[in-house]
C-alpha cells in the first residue's frame, strides 16, 4: 500500500461569524494546489469500490487520476459522461453515505474527498468552458415530455436530447430547477450554478416551458394524445409538506420548511422590500427535524437575524439525516442542537403569533420498522422553549397532482407512483417516473440516477414502437 | 408570459383584464384561480377567474388595488404582458344540478361569482345573485351577472342603489321571506363571507365560501394557505378554494390573513414614495 496522507485536504470556507451576515456560498472550494494534493491521496485501487456507491456511476478512479495529473479538462469530460450536473452534485451529494463511505483508505484514514474533487473539476470546467456543443447525433422524429425540472427531470432531459430526441421540460413554477431552485439555499448552492447548467441544457436543444402545471394546465393524456409526445417522464418530486397535527400549528410564524425556503430561495424574501415577497425575521428560531432541509432552515434563520436558533429532533445525532458537512457548518454558525426533544404544542401571543413551544424529552427504545430506535416520551419531562419562528422540517409527501389527474397511473399507499426500479416504467404505457415522486423524499443524486435509467428505458421503448427504418 | 388584450376600469380602484392564456382557458372550471407574478422582483398572487373562453383562448381577471402587487397589476395596460401566469389552480366549485342557488358577491368578488352563475344556469339550477358594494359607483359587472341570473339583487351600504345595507342582511331577509334557497356560494371580503355563513347557518342552507388566504406557489407545495375546516387542516390552493362555510374556522383565517400586515404597509409606502 502506498503512503497516504491521512487527512482530507481542507476545503477553505468563510469564517463562521462572517457567514451569519451573508448569503454567499460558505465553502469556497479547492485551489489547484489543494485539488492536486487531495487527488494524489487516491491509491487508484484495482477494484474501484467507490464507484459502486455512486447512483449515476461516475468513473471516480479515472477522473481522480486525471486530476492528480493536472488534466482537469480530461477529468471533466470523464465526469460528464455520467453526470450532467457535477457542480451541483459536488456540493449537495451525501458523499459520506455513498462513494466516500466505500473508499478503501477509509477506516485507517479519511476517505478521498471525491465530492470536493468533483466540485473542483466542475467549477474549473465552468470557468474554462469553451461552450462546445454536443457531438452531433442523428435527430430522431419523436418528442419526449419531461414533467418537473428538478434533478431527475434535468438528467432525463439531458440524456434524451443527446440521443437525438426533441425534449420539452414542463415546470409548474416560474423558474427552472425544482428543489435546486426553491429548496437548497444560495449559501450551499449558488443559483448561478443552476442557471449555468440549465443554459447548458438549452444549448443542447432542450426546450423549457415554465408556468405549466401538468395535471392542471395540460394533462398527461393530452401530452400523449393531441400534443404528440411519444413518452412522458414524470419527475415531480415530493412537494407536499408534512405537518405534525399538534395544537397551535397554524399560528403565524409556524412554517413548513418548503414555505420558508421557497420564500427565501425562490422569491428572495431575504431581500425584502427590494423583492416583494416577505418572510418573518426571527429573534429565536426553532427548526423541527434534523435532515438536510432542517440544517438549511436553521442556517437561513441565522442569516435572517435570529439571535438563537435551535434544531429540535426527537432522536439523536446518530439517527439524523443531514449531510455531515452541513451539520458541522450549521453548528459552527451557532445553531443549538436539542436531541431527544419533541414539540407537543405551539403557544401563541394575543396577535396569534407563535411565541413558544411546549416540548417533551424522549429516550430511545426498541428499533422500529425503519431500523432506527424508536423515540419514547419521558414522563414528566415537559418544558417550554421560546421561539417566535418555527420551521417544520419533517419531510414531504409525493406531489399528488399527477396521480390524481392521470387515469391508470398506479400509486402505493404512500402516494408514490409505482415504478419498475430498473426502468422507471409505470402502470401506464409510455409514462415513466423517477426521483422523489417514485421513492418518497430522497437525494438529488438518487433522483438523477432514476432520471438516467428512465431515459435509457424511454429510448428503448420509443425505438420499439417506431416503424422499422427503411 | 400572458398578453393583456383588453383592460377596463370598473371603478377607480378595480380593473378588468382580458388575458391571452389558451391552455388555462381550455381547462378552467368555475371557481378556479390563477397565480400571477408581474415582474422579476414580484410576488406570486392568486386571482380568481371571472371568465374563460376556450374558443377565444382568453381568461378574464378582476383585480382590486389594495396593496403594492395588486397596484402593479392594476397599472398594466392592454398590449403589455403579465410576466408569469399559471393555472387553472384549485378545485372547481362543487355545484349541484338542481335547486335554487343564491350567490353572494361582495366588492370585486362579484367577478368570481360570474362563472359559477353561468354554469349553474347551464345545469338548470335557478340562480339568485346578491351583489354588494359600498356605493352605487363601486357596484361592478352588473352587465355580466344579470343575464346569467334569474334574480339580480344589488345592495349598497349607503342605499344609493338597490337594497340599503349589507349583502348578508338582504340574504337574511330573503331567507325569512321563504326564498327557498337550497345552496349558497359567497365570494368577497372575509367579514362578508363570515356574515353570510352565520346568516345561512340557522336555515341549514348548504353554504360554500371561496377562501383567499396568503399563497405562495399555489400548487400544494408550501402550506402557506392552510385553513382549518371542521377541525382539519386543508390547503386552500389544492383542497379549495371553496369550503363548507359552516365548518370554516374564520377566526384563524382572519388572523392568518394578517401575517404580513407590517411588511405589506411598508411595501405600499415605499411604492407610493417611488422607492
Amino acid at each position: 500500500m502506498p503512503i497516504v496522507y491521512p487527512t482530507k485536504i481542507e476545503m477553505p470556507a468563510l469564517d463562521p461569524l462572517e457567514r451569519r451576515e451573508t448569503w454567499d456560498e460558505v465553502a469556497v472550494g479547492y485551489t489547484v494546489e489543494r485539488a492536486l494534493a487531495e487527488a494524489r491521496r487516491c491509491v487508484q485501487c484495482q477494484d474501484p469500490v467507490c464507484e459502486q456507491g455512486c447512483p449515476v456511476g461516475v468513473p471516480i478512479r479515472a477522473f481522480v487520476r486525471r486530476v492528480a495529473l493536472g488534466d482537469f479538462e480530461g477529468a471533466a469530460e470523464l465526469i460528464r459522461t455520467k453526470n450532467v450536473l457535477p457542480a451541483i452534485c459536488g456540493r449537495v451529494c451525501p458523499v459520506e453515505h455513498q462513494c466516500e463511505s466505500r473508499c478503501s483508505v477509509h477506516g485507517r484514514f479519511d476517505p478521498v474527498g471525491v465530492g470536493r474533487l468533483e466540485r473542483f473539476v466542475a467549477d474549473w470546467e465552468r470557468a474554462h468552458r469553451t461552450n462546445g456543443s454536443a457531438a452531433a447525433v442523428a435527430p430522431r422524429p419523436e418528442k419526449i415530455a419531461i414533467v418537473g425540472s428538478g434533478p431527475a427531470g434535468l438528467t432525463a432531459a439531458s440524456d434524451l436530447v443527446q440521443l437525438g430526441y426533441s425534449v420539452t421540460v414542463y415546470e409548474a413554477l416560474h423558474a427552472i430547477g425544482g428543489v435546486l431552485r426553491y429548496g437548497i439555499p444560495e449559501f450551499r448552492l449558488p443559483k448561478a450554478i443552476v442557471d449555468e447548467d440549465v443554459e447548458h441544457l438549452r444549448a443542447l436543444g432542450v426546450d423549457f416551458e415554465t408556468n405549466v402545471i401538468i395535471g392542471k394546465t395540460v394533462t398527461i393524456d393530452e401530452l400523449l394524445g393531441d400534443l404528440g409526445y411519444a413518452a412522458v417522464f414524470v419527475g415531480t418530486g415530493a412537494g407536499s409538506p408534512k405537518f405534525m397535527s399538534i395544537p397551535g400549528e397554524n399560528l403565524k410564524g409556524v412554517y413548513s420548511a418548503n414555505e420558508y425556503l421557497t420564500r427565501v430561495n425562490l422569491m428572495r424574501a431575504y431581500s425584502f422590500p427590494e423583492y416583494d415577497t416577505p418572510v418573518k425575521r426571527p429573534t429565536r428560531a426553532a427548526v423541527i427535524g434534523a435532515g438536510d432541509t432542517a440544517m438549511d432552515a436553521a442556517r437561513v434563520s441565522i442569516r435572517l437575524g435570529a439571535q438563537e436558533t435551535h434544531v429540535v429532533y426527537r432522536r439523536t445525532q446518530a439517527e439524523m439525516g443531514a449531510r455531515a458537512e452541513d451539520f458541522k457548518r450549521c453548528g459552527e454558525e451557532g445553531a443549538i442542537f436539542d436531541w431527544l426533544t419533541a414539540p407537543v404544542r405551539f403557544l401563541g401571543d394575543d396577535d396569534g403569533c407563535v411565541r413558544a413551544m411546549e416540548c417533551i424529552r424522549m429516550e430511545l427504545g426498541e428499533p422500529d420498522e425503519s431500523g432506527r430506535r424508536r423515540p419514547v416520551p419521558v414522563d414528566g419531562s415537559g418544558f417550554t422553549m421560546e421561539a417566535n419562528l418555527v420551521v417544520i422540517a419533517l419531510g414531504t409527501n409525493p406531489n399528488p397532482l399527477i396521480p390524481l389527474t392521470t387515469e391508470g397511473l398506479e400509486t402505493n399507499p404512500h402516494g408514490c407512483v409505482v415504478v419498475d426500479p430498473e426502468t422507471g416504467r409505470t402502470s401506464r404505457e409510455g409514462v415513466y417516473a423517477g426521483g422523489d415522486i417514485a421513492t418518497g423524499a430522497a437525494t438529488v443524486i438518487l433522483a438523477m440516477g432514476a432520471g438516467r435509467r428512465a431515459a435509457t428505458a424511454i429510448d428503448e421503448y420509443v425505438r420499439s414502437k417506431a416503424p422499422a427504418a427503411a | 408570459m400572458a398578453t393583456i388584450l383588453e383592460r377596463r376600469e370598473l371603478t377607480p380602484v378595480t380593473k378588468l383584464f382580458v388575458v391571452r392564456a389558451p391552455l388555462v382557458a381550455r381547462h378552467a372550471r368555475p371557481g378556479q384561480f390563477v397565480i400571477v407574478r408581474v415582474d422579476e422582483h414580484g410576488e406570486r398572487v392568486p386571482i380568481s377567474l371571472t371568465d374563460f373562453d376556450p374558443e377565444a383562448g382568453t381568461i378574464t381577471l378582476v383585480v382590486q388595488e389594495v396593496g403594492k402587487t395588486s397596484g402593479l397589476i392594476c397599472r398594466l395596460e392592454a398590449g403589455e404582458e403579465m410576466l408569469d401566469l399559471a393555472g387553472p389552480l384549485g378545485q372547481p366549485a362543487p355545484l349541484p344540478d338542481t335547486g335554487h342557488a343564491v350567490l353572494v358577491g361582495g366588492g370585486f368578488g362579484a367577478g368570481a361569482v360570474h362563472p359559477i352563475a353561468r354554469e349553474l344556469r347551464a345545469r338548470g339550477v335557478r340562480v339568485t345573485s346578491i351583489v354588494g358594494a359600498r356605493t352605487a359607483e363601486l357596484l361592478i359587472l352588473r352587465e355580466l351577472l344579470e343575464p346569467v341570473s334569474d334574480g339580480y339583487l344589488p345592495c349598497t351600504d349607503d342605499g344609493s342603489l338597490g337594497f340599503h345595507g349589507f349583502t348578508a342582511q338582504l340574504l337574511g331577509d330573503q331567507l325569512d321571506e321563504g326564498a327557498g334557497f337550497t345552496c349558497c356560494y359567497a365570494i368577497g371580503p372575509m367579514a362578508m363571507m363570515r356574515a353570510v355563513a352565520e346568516t345561512t347557518r340557522p336555515y341549514r342552507v348548504r353554504t360554500f365560501v371561496s377562501l383567499d388566504p396568503i399563497m405562495l406557489d399555489g400548487t400544494g407545495m408550501c402550506g402557506a394557505c392552510r385553513v382549518s375546516v371542521g377541525g382539519e387542516t386543508k390547503f386552500a390552493c389544492v383542497d379549495g378554494p371553496f369550503f363548507e362555510a359552516h365548518a370554516v374556522d374564520f377566526d384563524e383565517a382572519v388572523v392568518r390573513s394578517k401575517m404580513y400586515v407590517d411588511q405589506e404597509r411598508l411595501a405600499l409606502e415605499l411604492a407610493a414614495a417611488g422607492r
